[in-house]
């Protein structure tokens, strides 16, 4: 098994590299770091990101997808949070949407906390969780061409849900702050989507 | 979540055509489930008993921060011939802590005012964006047979 500490794939890269020529992706974002990749990857209306709700980025992603199910809806979350969601795994496995991807950031560490090791860290392997409860298709990317398969997966027609685990080496870049205001981050969503802001 | 007092809602649920349901593990996914939904335009009704509130309490603040339309039906346990002694806790606790963290809540004692307050809840939650739990008194659905 390889350990966290021997990946060297930097995480801002690596999403970076998974949201190019992202097109008319959906993507909800968990609290901490995955917030911060996805709005230095570039923020746009159709980004969602959490501050908070530790959980439950997956499962915003399967409501949405199953609200949207033309448009392909990404939820990028940490190993932290997944973990804390391992059930959620178990409710989209059921939920079949075809049009979902949980992409999970992987550091193996609980980053924003003073970077403990978490349990991917100490040999917890999400993708065979995810596998084990039917998910369609489940990978792991430890470098950037990894990465790039990942992407041209992430655009290609899937029978079911898909969860994709980035391995990446366990630094805390610099800060990237998305907006706070998820009133504000709701109402820019939905009127991207083209649907009434209350 | 599967519940004796929302058997027979689930089983018409499940079997409406024109409804999405979702089964859980904890209740606290259907508060994300169901704020992902409305990002994406549709609306959701989020069924648990008493004892799941609890599960649910961080979650929250995604609905509450958001402004997102909430509506949950909640069947009340430990209030009335419970004969269940774990039940009562959670059952005592669930009003107040749903408004400790800024969720309406409207009781339902009656069938009669069971149709009008689950009405009044939904047009709350989805015309005036706001969080609410209508509890369903245990005294309305019976008490558990063994």
């Amino acid at each position: 098994m390889v350990s966290a500490m021997d990946n060297t794939l930097e995480r801002r890269a690596a999403v970076a590299a998974l949201l190019k020529e992202r097109g008319d992706l959906l993507v909800v974002a968990g609290l901490g770091s995955p917030a911060y990749d996805l709005n230095a990857a570039g923020d746009t209306d159709a980004n969602f990101y959490l501050w908070g709700a530790m959980g439950s980025a997956a499962l915003i992603g399967l409501g949405l997808a199953q609200a949207q199910p033309q448009r392909t809806v990404l939820a990028l979350t940490g190993d932290g949070e997944q973990l804390m969601g391992l059930g959620g795994l178990a409710t989209i496995a059921i939920a079949k949407p075809r049009n979902l991807v949980v992409a999970v950031i992987d550091n193996g560490h609980f980053g924003e906390t003073g970077m403990q090791a978490s349990h991917t860290g100490r040999g917890i392997d999400l993708a065979a969780v995810a596998a084990s409860m039917g998910f369609a298709e489940t990978r792991t990317a430890s470098d950037l061409a990894g990465v790039e398969a990942l992407r041209r997966a992430l655009h290609a027609p899937a029978s079911g849900p898909r969860l994709f685990v980035i391995k990446v080496s366990a630094q805390n870049p610099p800060r990237s702050l998305p907006a706070r205001d998820a009133v504000y981050l709701k109402n820019r969503f939905r009127a991207r989507l083209g649907l009434p802001v209350s | 979540m599967p519940d004796a007092g929302h058997a027979r809602l689930i089983q018409l649920l499940h079997a409406d055509s024109a409804v999405t349901t979702n089964v859980l593990t904890t209740e606290e996914e259907g508060i994300a489930v169901a704020a992902g939904a409305w990002l994406g335009g549709q609306r959701s009704v989020l069924l648990m008993q008493s004892s799941g509130v609890g599960n649910c309490i961080n979650m929250l603040s995604l609905a509450t921060v958001g402004r997102f339309p909430l509506l949950m039906l909640v069947t009340m346990r430990g209030e009335w011939a419970e004969f269940n002694p774990w039940q009562v806790p959670m059952g005592t606790g669930t009003a107040a802590a749903l408004a400790a963290v800024g969720v309406r809540t409207m009781r339902a004692e009656t069938a009669e005012d069971l149709v009008e307050i689950v009405g009044s809840a939904a047009t709350l939650a989805y015309e005036a964006d706001q969080q609410v739990a209508v509890l369903i008194a245990q005294r309305l659905i019976g008490a558990k047979k063994w």
